[in-house]
């Protein structure tokens, strides 16, 4: 049996020119888990997920993936090691097709891609991946509309099926839900048990009901330290958590 | 599995594809017809113009990069071109390879310190290098001619074979050199290469955290417009048997800006479209003297005024069509 948590982090820290943003925080997620991050607005959690990813390089600290240290490595090599993120406010390339959008990603597994002799035709043997992609998010209909012009909920679908694309082992998701209407939280919430059936996700969430429903273990972030851990009962009993969340006006 | 998409059998970008060969066919019969109507030899700086506009706008358009350097390539490659050709009495072939590799050259150091800035600093490396290479220019005497620049520059024979003094074997070399650059700049912008690098300049974090190594895509990008900037310097260094100042100065970074401004960046067409334009104000408003500067300039405030995406950028939004 492989290891049997996928990422680690330890003692991980982050400062701004002095202010603490992530402090000493001991992460432990384990393989086949939705982990849910959670905490009120300026934790730390964003930072934290690109401490994770190495957008930012951590201050102290360690990141260990699958019992491998990749503090020092770059971004680019996090996401072909498997492991791939989403951002807080929407990611998608606003003047491709929704098509082309996920072909990106497939294009990446399928490499080549710095070929600028080649004609994109090439390309067109990863259609059909794509389409099944599109619509196993329910965007099937939208193959050929330029993301711009998506509603947001379906460009945080569009998102996802991006990343899937890379058929990554490990999802990262900032803040899914953030911003949706009420169908559009279900739909995304139920995307997201669906393709967690075979990979791990650690995710930010801001809407607590989806945080019960999807997560099987809870980190709780405040001022840039962990402050509880646990199931969603336990967590939302731990007095450090409800005088966190009283303290902040955001839940 | 049953798929359920709409059977868009062809891409999006087919009827695009399709508009885009007519177009350039259309530009291929007026590129061949046009010297039987006009100079030849401004038809062939028109198109020295065009070729490096599109050159610039491969990096500004589609890799999002604004240099404001590329006159070190354009009149960089222009000098080594005249040099070669003069003193090295290499055919014209090589000299402007000879041209087109040193544009590589400088444009691979240029990309290396340029590329992990964004924007405004990104913009300033480029003129900042491109300062340097102008004062190289001035201060090296023996092999650019400082003030004087490379005059009497031969044309020569082409392959040792085909005499370049006759304007149309000269005006023949320089539309293949066009419509050739032309044609790969748009197989770039449509090849594999080509979409990431969109996608780069979309959402480059997005790419990033797709595996995708930006810094290399953007270098390449910048690369191959500094190559192609060259090609289009040395050609005209041909065609006018001069290599001089004016085409490493700052002012040519700036009009080459300016030109695919006009013309609509991160299109395809406009760069030609923009350079038709200045070319022909420039000859036309010559007689002005110093006044070709602020005429240009007017032109250029009306047309960004009215035509915030450029005229080709314009056309196809009303089209709805890329152009
Ligand atoms: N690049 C940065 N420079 C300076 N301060 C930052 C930077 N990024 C985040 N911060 C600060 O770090 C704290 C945590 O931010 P963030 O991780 O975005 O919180 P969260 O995602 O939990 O809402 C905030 O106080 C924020 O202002
Ligand atoms: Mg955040």
């Amino acid at each position: 049996m492989a290891d049997e948590y996928i990422l680690e982090t330890r003692s991980l820290a982050k400062e701004f020119k002095g202010f603490v943003a992530v402090n000493g925080v001991d992460l432990k997620i384990r393989r086949g888990r939705i982990h849910a991050l959670i905490g009120p607005n300026g934790a730390g959690k964003t930072t934290v997920f690109n401490l994770l990813t190495k957008f930012l390089a951590p201050t102290r600290g360690a990141i260990l993936y699958n019992g491998r240290d990749i503090t020092h490595e770059r971004p680019a090599h996090i996401a072909r090691r498997g492991m791939v993120r989403s951002f807080q406010i929407s990611a998608v390339f606003p003047h491709l097709t929704v098509l082309e959008n996920v072909r990106v990603a497939l294009q990446r597994r399928r490499g080549h891609s710095l070929d600028f002799w080649h004609s994109a035709k090439a390309l067109d043997a990863l259609n059909e991946r794509a389409r099944e992609l599109l619509d196993s998010v329910g965007l099937s209909a939208y193959a050929s509309t330029v993301a711009v012009e998506l509603p947001y909920g379906r460009k945080r679908a569009l998102e996802i099926a991006t990343t899937l694309a890379l058929e990554p082992e490990m999802m990262l998701l900032d803040e899914p839900t953030a911003g949706m209407t009420h169908e559009d939280v279900e739909r995304i919430a139920a995307l997201i048990k669906r393709v967690a059936a075979d990979r791990t996700v650690l995710m930010v969430e801001h809407n607590l009901s989806v945080v019960a429903d999807l997560s099987n273990h809870i980190t709780v972030l405040a001022r840039g330290e962990v402050i509880a851990e646990g199931d969603y009962a336990q967590v939302s009993k731990h007095p450090a958590v409800i005088q966190a969340y009283l303290g902040a006006e955001h839940g | 599995m049953a798929n359920a998409a709409p059977t868009l059998a062809a891409p999006a970008g087919a009827a695009d594809a399709k508009l885009h060969r007519i177009a350039f066919a259309v530009m291929a019969v007026a590129v061949a017809l046009a010297p039987f109507a006009f100079y030849p030899v401004f038809l062939m700086k028109a198109m020295c113009f065009a070729l490096f506009a599109c050159a610039f706008n491969l990096l500004l358009g589609f890799g999002g990069l604004l240099s404001f350097g590329h006159a070190m390539f354009f009149g960089g490659a222009g000098y080594f071109c005249a040099h070669a050709a003069k003193v090295w009495g290499l055919t014209p072939e090589l000299a402007i390879l000879a041209g087109a590799g040193a544009a590589a050259l400088v444009g691979s150091v240029t990309g290396l310190l340029a590329i992990r800035r964004q924007g405004i600093y990104f913009a300033m490396i480029t003129l900042a290098l491109a300062q340097m290479i102008y004062f190289f220019a001035v201060q090296a005497q023996w092999f650019t001619g400082g003030e004087d620049g490379i005059q009497g520059v031969p044309r020569g024979k082409l392959f040792g074979l085909v005499d370049l003094s006759h304007m149309p074997a000269m005006y023949s070399v320089v539309a293949v050199i066009f419509l050739g650059g032309f044609l790969l700049i748009y197989r770039i912008i449509h090849s594999p290469f080509g979409q990431v690098l969109k996608a780069i300049r979309e959402h480059e974090p997005r790419a990033v955290s797709l595996g995708y190594d930006t810094d290399y895509y953007k270098l390449l990008a910048f690369v191959l417009s500094a190559t192609l900037a060259g090609v289009a310097g040395a050609t005209k260094a041909l065609v006018f048997q001069l290599a001089s100042l004016t085409d490493v100065h700052w002012t040519m970074s700036g009009e080459v800006v300016l030109i695919a401004l006009l013309g609509g960046v991160g299109t395809v067409f406009g760069p030609v479209v923009g350079a038709l334009i200045i070319v022909t104000m420039q000859d036309y408003f010559s007689q002005l003297g110093a006044g070709v500067t602020i005429a240009q300039g007017v032109v250029f405030v009306i047309c960004v005024l009215a035509f915030r995406r450029g005229i080709v950028g314009e056309l196809s939004r009303v089209l709805k069509r890329s152009l």
